[in-house]
C-alpha cells in the first residue's frame, strides 16, 4: 500500500486507485461468481448491500455512484465472503479502500466521526470515564496504565490522519 | 511461568472489568503472567481501518513495538484487537517495503516495529501453553451440569490466513476448551455466523437481526448460556437481549460468558469475585446449578 495523494489518484482507474489502499490486492480478478453474496450474512436480510454488487459498481469505474452510497457502510466485517473468494480477492479490505475514499471525500456517518475524534483525544475509541477508573480497585483490578495518546498523535500525523480529520470539521 | 504483555483494548476497560477480571483470575491460576505495559492505544480494528488503513497498520505497529521494547510477546482477550494486530504483525513481516514505510511515521514517536514478536489469542496461550490435558487436570469444579453454546464470533478465526487459530470453517479449539471444564457443548445452526457487533451504532436494526438469530438457534438448542471470546460479541448478545425483548416482545434470558468466565468459575473461584452483577442477563440460574 503506497500513500495515495490527491495528484497521483487523479489519473487512476477507480479500480487502480482501490488496488493502491488495498496494500496490492486486487479487485480486478473477481468474476462475479457470487460466492461473496452467498456467504454474506448482511445480503442474507437486507437488499441494501450485496458485496458482489458493489465490487461490480467499482471495476465499472462508478465511483460517486459507490462512494455516496449506503452500501459499503454495511459490510460487517465477519470475512466469510474472504475465506471463500475463489479468486481470493481481499473483499472486506475493499470495502475499507472504499470506506477511506468516502471518509476522504466528506460521506462520513456520525459513529465514523466519534470513532476518529476519541482516538485523537483519548488513544481509545472507547473512552474509559474516571467513574470506571475508580471503581477498579474495589473490584480487585489493578490501576489503569495511560494510554500513548500523544505517540499516537505524532504517528497519525505523519500517516495524514490528523489532517484528514481536520479537513473534515474535527476539531482535534 | 510463561509472561505476556496484556493488550486490553479499549472496550473491555471501559466496559467490561467482568472480562478483566475473570481473565485475570483464570490465566493467574494457570501460571500464565500478564504485564501491563504503560503507553498501549486502540488497535485499530474495522472502525479505524474504516477511516484510513494505512494508519491503522501504523496504530497496530506502534503497539507492537511496545511490546518487543519489553521483550514480550502479546496475548490479546477481544477478538477484534486479536485479529487487527494478527493482521498487521504478519503483513509487516512479510512485506520490507510496507514495514520501511510504516516505520517512517513510528520514527515520528520515536518507535520502530522489527517484527520479533508474536500476536496470541488466549485460546492459543491455554492450548499451547497450558494444554488440554494440564487444564482437564486444573478443573477443581467440573461444570458437568451444563450445557454450553460455543461462539467464536468473526475475528478469532478470519481471516484465517493471518489469524491461523483453527479451520475457519469447521473449527474445534472452543469446544474442546469448554469440554475440559466438564461441561457439554452443544451444536446450534449458523454457530460460525456474525453477531452483528461492527454494525452497532450504524445499523442498529440489522445489526439485533443478527443477534437475534443466535438467540433463537442457541435458546432451541437447549443451551444453559453462550459462551463468547469478545466484548462486541458479548455486548450484541448480552445488551442486544434487552433490545430484541423490547423490539420484538421476545425473552430469551440467556446468560452470555467470557469464555474466562466460565474458566474461572470451573478452577474454583468464588463467582461473587467476578462482578457477573455487570452483565444485563443475570447468570444467577446457571451458578446456583454449578454450586
Amino acid at each position: 500500500m503506497a500513500l495515495v495523494t490527491e495528484e497521483r489518484t487523479a489519473s487512476l482507474t477507480f479500480a487502480e486507485e482501490l488496488r493502491q489502499r488495498m496494500l496490492g490486492e486486487t479487485i480486478n480478478l473477481c468474476y462475479q461468481c457470487g460466492t461473496c453474496a452467498s456467504s454474506c450474512p448482511v445480503a442474507k436480510i437486507t437488499p441494501s448491500f450485496n458485496p458482489r454488487e458493489v465490487i461490480k459498481l467499482a471495476l465499472l469505474g462508478e465511483r460517486a455512484e459507490v462512494v455516496s452510497g449506503e452500501a459499503i457502510w454495511l459490510c460487517c466485517s465477519c470475512y466469510n465472503c474472504d475465506e471463500r473468494c475463489p479468486q481470493k480477492v481481499a473483499i472486506p479490505l475493499a470495502m475499507y479502500a472504499l470506506r477511506n475514499i468516502a471518509f476522504k471525500e466528506g460521506f462520513i456517518p456520525n459513529i465514523y466521526s466519534e470513532f476518529a475524534s476519541a482516538i485523537l483525544d483519548n488513544g481509545r475509541i472507547v473512552p474509559t470515564s474516571k467513574f470506571v477508573e475508580k471503581k477498579r480497585p474495589t473490584l480487585g483490578l489493578p490501576p489503569l496504565q495511560p494510554t500513548g495518546v500523544d505517540a499516537l498523535r505524532k504517528i497519525l500525523s505523519a500517516t495524514g490522519f490528523v489532517k484528514l480529520y481536520q479537513k473534515k470539521g474535527g476539531s482535534s | 511461568m510463561t509472561s505476556y504483555a496484556l493488550f486490553l483494548g479499549c472496550t473491555i476497560p471501559a466496559r467490561q472489568p467482568n472480562y478483566e477480571l475473570s481473565a485475570r483470575k483464570a490465566l493467574g491460576k494457570l501460571g500464565i503472567k500478564l504485564v501491563d505495559l504503560p503507553n498501549m492505544t486502540c488497535c485499530a480494528p474495522p472502525p479505524v481501518q474504516s477511516i484510513d488503513l494505512e494508519s491503522s497498520y501504523a496504530v497496530a505497529a506502534y503497539n507492537i513495538s511496545l511490546a518487543e521494547e519489553a521483550n514480550l510477546d502479546l496475548i490479546t482477550l477481544c477478538s477484534g484487537c486479536f485479529e487487527s494486530l494478527c493482521a498487521a504483525n504478519v503483513a509487516l513481516k512479510h512485506s520490507p517495503e510496507f514495514r520501511a514505510q510504516i516505520n517512517r511515521s513510528l520514527s515520528k514517536a520515536g518507535k520502530e516495529f522489527l517484527g520479533n514478536k508474536e500476536v496470541k489469542h488466549y485460546l492459543q496461550v491455554l492450548k499451547d501453553d497450558i494444554g488440554l490435558k494440564r487444564l482437564k487436570q486444573s478443573v477443581s469444579k467440573p461444570l458437568s451440569s451444563l450445557k454450553v453454546a460455543a461462539f467464536y464470533g468473526c475475528h478469532a478465526l478470519r481471516p484465517s490466513a493471518h489469524l491461523r487459530l483453527d479451520d475457519p470453517e469447521r473449527p474445534r479449539l472452543l469446544e474442546n476448551l469448554i469440554e475440559a471444564l466438564g461441561a457439554k457443548s452443544v451444536e446450534y445452526r449458523n454457530k460460525l455466523k456474525c453477531c452483528g457487533g461492527l454494525l452497532r451504532g450504524y445499523s442498529d436494526e440489522i445489526a439485533l437481526d443478527l443477534a437475534r438469530e443466535k438467540l433463537v438457534n442457541t435458546s432451541k438448542a437447549g443451551a444453559d448460556c453462550i459462551v463468547t471470546l469478545c466484548p462486541f460479541c458479548f455486548v450484541a448478545l448480552d445488551i442486544g437481549q434487552m433490545q430484541v425483548r423490547s423490539k420484538f416482545n421476545e425473552t430469551y434470558d440467556m446468560p452470555v460468558l467470557h469464555y474466562t468466565e466460565l474458566l474461572a468459575l470451573a478452577l474454583g473461584v468464588d463467582p461473587k469475585e467476578l462482578a457477573l452483577d455487570t452483565h444485563k442477563i443475570k447468570a444467577d440460574n446457571l451458578i446456583s446449578k454449578i454450586s
